[in-house]
């Protein structure tokens, strides 16, 4: 029997999977156009290689890939690009980004699909094609796969963790796509532990998905692959990548190391089966599994391009009349889409179509009453009623204290919290706070840093000038005074010495810096109202993110131990 | 609609939370009312009235939304816990005026729900011990058997036999016997044997109460309303003092079970100092927390001038419970790799 560990906290929601895995998974119709942003990992944003009119084929490269840590972006499908400008991207802020806008031509005419021998070839080839297939990680991180594939410097890999936990309530395209592509997975798998060598191979479910468990087993052993297909309790967030670390092995990822510090490493089952696909056939990534339930007449899961507008995909559900918006993600971590004409990126899991019977409105919020409940649910063994109390009070210090940084937002707080605080909707207004203030200091440094540089640069330039300008002055009173000399005129002259050419470079530099001070003086805020200017700006800022953060309601007190 | 995630919430409110823990007190006020008679009802509907009203008039000048303070249950349960803790018999201003003290001064001026550093039914109770001492230790006697309606006049002053109907309780009984006897050598065993005043374990019918207060408290340890943390370091702390001080001297000290089963312990251990406001908020804080309060309980229970310590124990304790859980930070996940 497989020794399971435990880690603190967790809730379990309902989990609502059963609607969208009653029938198999189906390949989502070409949509009108697609739109495919270029920015869809964490790092480099990958540089267009198509200009509108070009005429691309399905897989064809769009997006070369930027930096070590960036992923290239592929065409879905064969059409012509017809635009390349921002979009709205699929993200909380709503915020527009350079996508690349392709009108399908309906012939899904592939590029040529080149295998690769990825089990002759040397680790970093491997790893190159892996970045070339622009493959992140879809379960959600969107992190470049291959720059996970290297093991820390000195570091055994003890264990390469395969996360099919898919804890979050609604999705279930890890699931459907165990129990499809099993092998897939497997051989996925196995490319991955090529590239790593970890001592074991732990494939880890959540154990409410005994159909995905049993077609793993049986894909693993068809394969002939020694790994481990672990069950584990299904408590969220037994899918986050820590936890299940921790469930599968008992360790604990440090604060601010990778898990390859500590000989582990972790991947989405959708991630290998990506990477199979690209290199045992070629196919780089360009679509992937999207659950779309919730408010649909339809529920299920489909194999939909990278780029689909959301709308389309919400119409393949058939969604209810009382349908009033749309979950991008899950329950717990997921974000309403800013609109529905926003496309779906490698990262998009799921599509809830929300209503106020499904997810009616949070009831208004109460004080805390300290009861701690948030902080036995936190999986991060966190002290969540501490961070909103200074996140409140706007005392960013006290929470790094707690930790903010440490909080992956998982919700289980706010889902369990009786006095109904939208306790991570504080924490990520006290994150993005925090990351401001930092970028505002940076900011000002480096103005400041140009400025003090410019000045000094001036002021020796300056300073060179007078000097220059006192030389001349003196070799000419020089020549005078020798004139005169030859002249034989007694005349008594000033003798200028190198004594008087230091004391006129000296004069000259002593007017700028007296000229600098000045300067100074007039650039520094002299009078509390400029200061207050500053800080009524500051404060603005502060509000109009705050807005942003989704926090202007006021809360049901007004006890904010600011105010 | 909710802006941001989580967008599903478990089925949990604070009026749940509350209710939850009044629902825990019935059995124990069942068995009071059996054992002392209807007078604990009255107490009960004098605080809640007067602690609903309290709270109502300073939501109202505070400008909060009523409906939404009022039904959180907060005001209720100090209500009742005020009426349990202080004497049945005592006229009907007392209660009134030491549940408005708690409601308007302990809780409402310190911000509210969640906000007040004290724990305001024991503010009542210190505040009351302190400014009306006789009144406070006026006990119903354990033979008088009077009915809804002599209660009724007792409570609102209408029946001037108060004196003859009532005793003091077993702790305050203890305490005198031991102190008049001092020279005739009485000691704990024979005082406690007693059975007129002392019942089987903790003072006649009081005993019952207790334990019926027990089963409340387990359950709510059961239900994770609370965490056991609390009331099993407080419990142990009362039994780990008095029995050590039991074996050093059987005749001068009470064993650990009299000390458990009498006076405010099982309620303060189960029932006020888990209240999670004025509670330290971690598991070790917790601990330590209610282990304070037991210690400091007994302390006063046996060597100060009240008859019963509970209630300076917890106050005391809430003084301190910011420093406990300052203190007693769990480490966060990961940190145990962290230099
Ligand atoms: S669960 Fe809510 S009420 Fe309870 S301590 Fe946490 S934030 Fe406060
Ligand atoms: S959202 Fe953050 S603070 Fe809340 S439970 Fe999750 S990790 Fe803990």
């Amino acid at each position: 029997m497989f020794q399971l560990f435990k880690f603190n906290g967790g809730v379990k929601p309902p989990g609502n999977k059963a609607q969208s895995v009653g029938q198999p998974s189906a390949t989502a119709p070409l949509p009108a156009r697609l739109v495919v942003p270029l920015h869809q990992n964490i790092g480099g944003t990958p540089r267009p290689v198509v200009k509108a009119g070009d005429r691309v084929l399905k897989g064809q490269l769009i997006g070369e890939a930027d930096g070590w840590i960036s992923a290239a972006v592929h065409a879905p499908t064969s059409g012509m690009v017809r635009d390349i400008g921002a979009y709205v991207q699929p993200h909380p802020s709503g915020l527009s980004a350079v996508s690349v806008v392709i009108e399908p031509d309906g012939r899904e005419e592939w590029i040529e699909r080149q295998p690769v021998d990825y089990r002759n070839l040397p680790t970093d080839a491997v790893q190159t094609a892996i970045r070339q297939a622009g493959i992140v990680g879809l379960g959600g991180a969107a992190f470049p796969t291959h720059g996970k594939t290297t093991p820390a410097k000195g570091v055994p890999m003890e264990e390469l963790i395969i996360n099919g936990g898919e804890c979050e309530p609604y999705i279930t395209c890890d699931d459907i796509l165990m129990r499809e592509q099993g092998e897939g997975i497997v051989r996925g798998t196995a490319i991955i532990r090529d590239l790593m060598q970890p001592k074991k191979v732990l494939i880890g479910i959540e154990d409410n998905k005994p159909e995905a468990i049993a077609a793993m087993r049986a894909a693993v052993a068809a394969c002939g692959e020694n790994f481990d297909v672990v069950a584990v309790p299904a408590l969220y967030p037994a899918g986050s990548a820590k936890q299940l670390t921790r469930m599968l092995t008992g360790k604990e990822v440090p604060v601010g190391k990778r898990s390859t510090d500590i000989g582990t490493q972790c991947f989405n089952v959708g991630t290998v089966y990506a990477v199979w696909r690209a290199l045992a056939l070629g196919e780089p990534l360009i679509d992937r599994m999207i659950t779309v339930t919730g408010n649909v007449e339809h529920p299920r899961n489909w194999r939909a391009p990278i780029g689909m507008p959301i709308a389309d995909l919400l119409a393949l559900g058939g969604p209810k009349a009382d349908t009033d918006g749309v979950i991008l993600g899950g329950p717990m971590m997921g974000f309403v889409a800013p609109d529905l004409t926003v496309s779906t990126v490698k990262a998009t899991n799921c599509l809830i179509a929300r209503s106020r019977t499904l997810f009616p409105p949070a009831p208004p919020e109460m004080p805390c009453i300290r009861c701690g409940e948030c902080a036995r649910a936190c999986p991060q063994d966190l002290q969540p009623f501490e961070m909103y109390w200074f996140s409140r009070a706007r005392n960013f210090g006290k929470t790094q204290e707690y930790h903010i940084f440490d909080c992956i937002e998982c919700g289980c707080c706010s889902f369990v919290c009786p006095s109904r605080i939208p306790l991570v909707q504080y924490f990520r207004f006290a994150k993005s706070e925090i990351w401001a203030r930092e970028g505002d200091k940076k900011a000002a440094n480096s103005a400041k840093e140009r400025f003090e540089y410019k000045k000094a640069r001036e002021e020796r330039e300056k300073a060179e000038k007078a000097e220059k300008l006192a030389k001349a002055a003196a070799a000419q009173a020089a020549k005078k005074a020798a004139e005169a000399a030859a002249t034989g005129d007694s005349l008594p002259v000033t003798t200028p010495t190198a004594d008087d050419a230091e004391a006129a470079k000296k004069a000259a530099i002593a007017a700028a810096m007296e000229r600098a001070k000045a300067q100074r003086a007039a650039v520094q805020p002299r009078n509390t109202d400029a200061l207050n200017a500053d800080q009524q700006h500051a404060i603005d800022a502060v509000e109009a993110r705050r807005l942003q953060a989704g926090l202007e309601t006021p809360a049901a007190d007004n006890e904010n131990p600011s105010s | 609609m909710t802006l941001s995630s989580p967008y599903v919430l478990k089925e949990t409110s604070v009026t749940w939370v509350m209710t939850q823990v009044c629902l825990a007190l019935l059995p124990g006020i069942a068995v009071y009312t059996w054992v002392i008679g209807p007078a604990i009802l009255i107490q009960l509907a004098l605080a809640s009235l007067a602690a609903l009203a309290g709270e109502a008039a300073m939501l109202k000048i505070r400008g909060k939304p009523l409906n939404l303070f009022l039904t959180d249950g907060s005001a209720l349960l100090t209500g009742w816990l005020i009426a349990l803790t202080f004497p049945p018999l005592s006229p009907w201003w007392l209660i009134v005026v030491g549940t408005l003290f708690a409601i308007v001064v302990a809780k409402q001026l310190y911000g509210g729900l969640g906000q007040n550093p004290f724990n305001p039914a024991m503010i009542a109770f210190a505040a009351s011990i302190v400014s009306f001492p006789a009144l406070m230790s006026q006990w119903p006697s354990q033979d008088m058997h009077l009915g809804l309606v002599e209660h009724l006049r007792i409570v609102f002053g209408l029946s001037p036999h108060l004196d003859s109907l009532t005793a003091a309780t077993p702790l305050d009984a203890l305490k005198t016997g031991l102190k008049l006897g001092e020279e005739a050598g009485a000691s704990v065993a024979g005082l406690l044997a007693n059975a007129q005043t002392f019942g089987h374990v903790g003072g006649r019918g009081w005993e019952w109460i207790t334990l019926a207060y027990l089963i409340g408290g387990l359950w709510l340890c059961l239900r994770r309303i609370i965490t056991w943390h609390v009331p099993a370091s407080f419990l142990a702390a009362v039994v780990v003092l008095s029995g050590a001080l039991w074996l050093y001297d059987p005749r001068e000290f009470a064993n650990p079970l009299f000390h458990l089963f009498s006076g405010g312990v099982m309620l303060g251990a189960f029932f006020i100092a888990t209240d999670p406001v004025t509670c330290a908020s971690t598991p070790r804080g917790k601990l330590i927390f209610g282990a304070g309060c037991g210690l400091l309980a007994y302390v006063i229970r046996v060597f100060g001038g009240y008859p019963d310590g509970v209630a300076f124990a917890v106050l005391f304790l809430n003084i301190c419970a910011p420093l406990i859980s300052l203190l007693t930070q769990p480490p966060v996940f990961g940190a145990k790799g962290r230099n």
